[in-house]
């Protein structure tokens, strides 16, 4: 398991690679991408800063990676998040799952992602045309967590 | 009793501070009081953390309700609703 929360660039293809190394019995990787999008409810963002609480963050997020282990069937799981200073197009967040199968790699992905959004420390701050603005929690993303029950 | 209390974005901003340490009277003892005690502080302190309003409370880098015992040198955080990925 491997959970970093990090300032600068990743590069998923040597991430996965590294996730991987020599391990033959990986059939599945699933991965998931999280990209900084120029428009949030209607309006134009110009720069994100995303603040994390250090120390509480890396925690909660082992724990969500080691409750994904004990639902799904996985080998390993590698959560890279961004912190500072973030602008439309950048990456923000990586998600990387191996298993033998692509079902309990794509579900502990999707899993990881949700829980990722509603439960680990992290705040946006946006800087709109018209000033800076925190970004509300969204009720969508508590939905789309509840789903998997706790 | 001493503890340590952190505060996160939004909250950091209005409350002008990242964190702080302070003495608490004996009688604060869990996180229901120590909220009620931060709240006499008045102005911004008992708009932000009114009941009802939308925080979060971490006791030692875990989740807190308002039932959660404190101890010395406690890490007590208050944040907002996270918003992360």
């Amino acid at each position: 398991m491997s959970v970093r929360v990090q300032t600068g660039d990743f590069d998923v293809g040597a991430e996965i690679a590294r996730l991987r190394q020599a391990n033959p019995r990986i059939g599945a990787v699933a991965s998931f991408v999280g990209v900084v999008r120029d428009l949030n409810e209607g309006r134009s963002v110009a720069v994100m800063e995303l603040e994390c609480y250090p120390g509480m963050t890396e925690r909660s997020i082992e724990k969500i990676v080691a409750e994904a282990k004990s639902r799904w069937d996985i080998f390993d799981a590698l959560v890279v998040h961004r912190i500072g200073t973030l602008r439309p197009a950048d990456q923000i967040v990586l998600v990387v799952v191996t298993s033998a199968h692509r079902g309990d790699a794509f579900a502990a992905c999707e899993f990881l992602m949700d829980y990722l959004k509603t439960r680990a420390p992290f705040w946006k701050k946006e800087h709109l045309p018209e000033g800076t603005r925190w970004v509300d929690a969204r009720s969508s993303d508590d939905a789309a967590a509840a789903r998997w029950g706790s | 009793m001493k503890v340590k209390l952190l505060y996160f974005a939004r909250l950091r901003e209005v409350f002008q501070r990242s964190g702080e340490d302070v003495i608490l009277p004996e009688a604060v003892a869990d996180v229901s009081a120590l909220l009620a005690w931060l709240r006499a502080r008045g102005g911004t302190w008992s708009a932000e953390l009114a009941p009802g309003r939308a925080f979060r409370v971490a006791v030692d880098q875990e989740m807190a309700d308002p039932r959660t015992a404190l101890h010395e040198d406690a890490e007590v955080a208050i944040f907002p609703p996270v918003t992360g990925g």
